[in-house]
């Protein structure tokens, strides 16, 4: 048997390597951060890393809301409507 | 006058040529249509063209001013992406229903008047049905059912507030209207359907993921965008807007972060952007109407990419659930680069179509003051990226390797995607085109340092969200199952419905029928032998009368007596049961009996009405 080729993420070091890439640039984005300025709508999206805490906030309380409370309401079997 | 005629016409006169082609010549036909549209609407120019007397009014159909003119372009452009898209694609009813589509469409975009933007509505009903039922599915059989249901509830409505309309006006010019009075908040709920509302969206993510791989192409670019073109058209600067638009881009995400189908995590985050655009209509400002515009032509974009590029997928391994799928960025790296031009897009990433539209509606609403929808709108935005951005090309391409190996699908799919993907990444890094075709006048920077990091920083942290989350197994793991949506209450109403229909209405009914019939049957028995039931009366009272006496005294007289009539009652007996030979078991009777009981029914009959009627 032709042994398949082998891609981008099954060696195991690139997933780790992509990941560490990943989190450099939160680093660098939390850094340049400081050194822009701002034109504010309100006071507090002039903080700096207001986005970021925010984004990483929303999506977690996005997913477990999902997870914990629509779900739980709203799941049925896939055959319900039949 | 001007040298062109109505885009609409171009589209479904066209459609009908259809079938007379077969192969290449086919093909060929599908891709010059929008291109002949296409340089037809470059010779078109600001004003009112088309117009016919019909009855008292006047119809129109060419409204042609900027607004107009941007969806049009942008119509025109994913038609001949969509067609080429769908280029092998046999059945000739489904070219001819997406050309008809797009035709209403655009029909509607240009309708100056009540009556042809109601024609052209439902046209665009009918023939969206028809690609849902190309599906050629039990579920897309029933789903395109609901569609057309649904749609024809909201083009009456839309029917009923112009009716009114132009009851009240006089005209039946279709312009600003604002939401004032009956007839506005009908036309409101009309175009509400479409544009997906709230609770009156359900349709929409019930019906997409069941049409064909490239039919939901089609369907993800006009029905909403039209309804947005007309509510920006009718009701710009409605408050209520900003916040249905609000509500819009905040609760589908969750349903798409637990949805299994990938095409239905897609037509979820669909209603979320259109959120974006009629939140953009609500705030009503140069800058916000500007913004809706701009994100409804790169939304049409990089929506059909997505919908092309998981389209791609169901054609090449015919499955579209993440359970399902998972490692084709293996065989299938161009639809997996595509597709994450699609995600970026749509997440607003610096350099793509998505940030320099999107940022438009959220500065906007900044600008306004309004910080409760500004943090929706952000909220939203991370969702979005969240659950398009990530969730769709990591389930399909990447995630646990599922095992499919396939291949890339056809060329003009893959042209298709690529031009579509140009324009998403074109739009981004060259924004001016686009912002000259906007209705107001463009001041808007999108790339300021501090915007471009505040997007980046906002997208990046969700992403880090993605991952620790699934890092850590609490993501929701993809089940197969039906989440419940706003479509339950119809469809389970449909069900009760018909049972009520089936068992208490019908049993009602058979009493009613045997009570009547019943009762009919006795009233003829009665009236072919009036005299029977008296007769009947007096012989067993007469019977009953004797034999009490005889059982009190024992005189011979009153035992014949009773012996004769017991006779008698046996022989009624048998006439009640066969009915009244006459001549042989009873003499005839005179006439003159009858016509004195005519006479003694006529008598109280005029005795009941001289007493209680007169």
């Amino acid at each position: 048997m032709k042994k398949e080729k082998e891609h981008f993420f099954d060696k195991p070091g690139n997933f780790k390597k992509f990941l560490g890439g990943f989190f450099i640039s939160l680093v660098l984005l939390i850094t340049i951060d400081f050194f822009i300025h701002k034109h504010p709508y309100f006071a507090w999206d002039g903080y700096p890393s207001f986005y970021a805490a925010f984004g990483f906030v929303a999506c977690v309380g996005l997913v477990l809301g999902a997870k914990y409370i629509l779900r739980i309401i709203v799941k049925r079997k896939e055959d319900y409507y039949d | 006058m001007i040298n062109a005629i109505p885009p609409a016409i171009i589209f479904i006169l066209g459609a009908f040529l259809i079938p007379l082609f077969r192969g290449k010549l086919r093909s060929a036909y599908l891709l010059i249509l929008p291109v002949i549209a296409f340089l037809n609407i470059l010779n078109m120019h600001e004003g009112v063209y088309w117009t016919v007397r019909f009855l008292d009014y006047t119809i129109i159909f060419g409204k042609v001013d900027k607004l107009s003119l941007a969806f049009g372009y942008i119509f025109i452009i994913v038609a001949f992406i969509a067609n080429l898209y769908a280029l092998r694609v046999k059945d000739p009813g489904q070219h001819m229903s997406a050309c008809i589509y797009a035709g209403s469409a655009l029909g509607i975009t240009f309708a100056g008047d009540l009556l042809t933007l109601f024609i052209f509505w439902e046209f665009m009903a009918v023939s969206a049905a028809y690609l849902i039922w190309a599906g050629k599915t039990k579920d897309s059989h029933a789903a395109g059912f609901r569609y057309l249901l649904v749609h024809l509830f909201g083009g009456l409505c839309l029917l009923i507030g112009a009716v009114i309309h132009v009851h009240e006006t006089g005209s039946i010019e279709f312009g600003y209207l604002g939401l004032n009075g009956l007839a506005s908040y009908f036309i409101f709920i009309g175009f509400g359907i479409n544009a997906a509302f709230p609770v009156l969206h359900a349709w929409l993510p019930d019906a997409y993921p069941e049409s064909t791989f490239s039919g939901t192409v089609f369907l993800s670019a006009y029905t909403t965008k039209s309804a947005v073109y007309v509510l920006a058209r009718a009701f710009p600067g409605t408050e209520i807007l900003i916040w249905i638009g609000a509500a819009m881009t905040a609760f589908p995400i969750f349903y798409a972060v637990i949805e299994n189908n990938l095409r239905r995590v897609l037509s979820y985050s669909l209603i979320n952007q259109v959120g974006f655009m009629v939140t953009g209509i609500g705030i009503g400002t140069a800058l916000s109407l500007n913004g809706t515009v701009a994100h409804a032509f790169s939304h049409i974009l990089y929506k059909a990419l997505l919908f092309m590029s998981m389209g791609a997928v169901l054609h090449q391994t015919g499955k579209i659930n993440a359970t399902d799928l998972g490692g084709l960025y293996k065989t299938m790296p161009l639809t997996t680069i595509f597709c994450i031009v699609g995600a970026a897009s749509i997440s607003g990433f610096p350099l793509t179509s998505g940030f320099v539209s999107k940022s438009m509606i959220v500065s906007a609403s900044g600008y306004g003051g309004m910080y409760i929808i500004w943090f929706l709108l952000i909220f939203a935005s991370a969702g979005v990226f969240h659950h398009s951005g990530i969730k769709i090309p990591f389930f399909a391409f990447f995630s646990h390797d599922s095992g499919i190996r396939t291949k890339e699908p056809p060329l003009n799919m893959l042209l298709a995607m690529g031009i579509a993907a140009f324009l998403c990444i074109f739009i981004g890094v060259f924004p001016g085109p686009l912002y000259s075709i906007l209705p107001y006048p463009v001041d808007y920077v999108p790339y300021t340092a501090a915007h471009v990091m505040e997007m980046l920083q906002l997208l990046f942290f969700s992403a880090l969200a993605f991952t620790l989350l699934m890092l850590a197994g609490i993501y929701p793991a993809e089940i197969r199952a039906v989440n419940l949506d706003a479509d339950w209450f119809y469809r389970k109403f449909g069900r009760a419905f018909l049972w009520f229909c089936n068992v208490p209405l019908t049993g009602f009914r058979l009493a009613v029928q045997n009570f009547s019939s019943g009762a009919i049957k006795s009233l003829v028995k009665f009236s072919s032998d009036p005299l029977l039931i008296p007769e009947i009366i007096i012989r067993y009272t007469l019977l009953n009368f004797y034999q009490i006496l005889s059982a009190i005294s024992p005189s011979q007289h009153l035992k014949e007596k009773r012996a004769a009539l017991e006779f008698k009652a046996s022989r009624l007996q048998k006439i009640t049961e066969s009915g009244r030979v006459y001549g042989a078991d009873m003499p005839r009777r005179p006439i003159g009996l009858g016509v004195l009981l005519s006479f003694i029914f006529i008598f109280i009959y005029a005795l009941i009405y001289l007493l209680f009627v007169k």
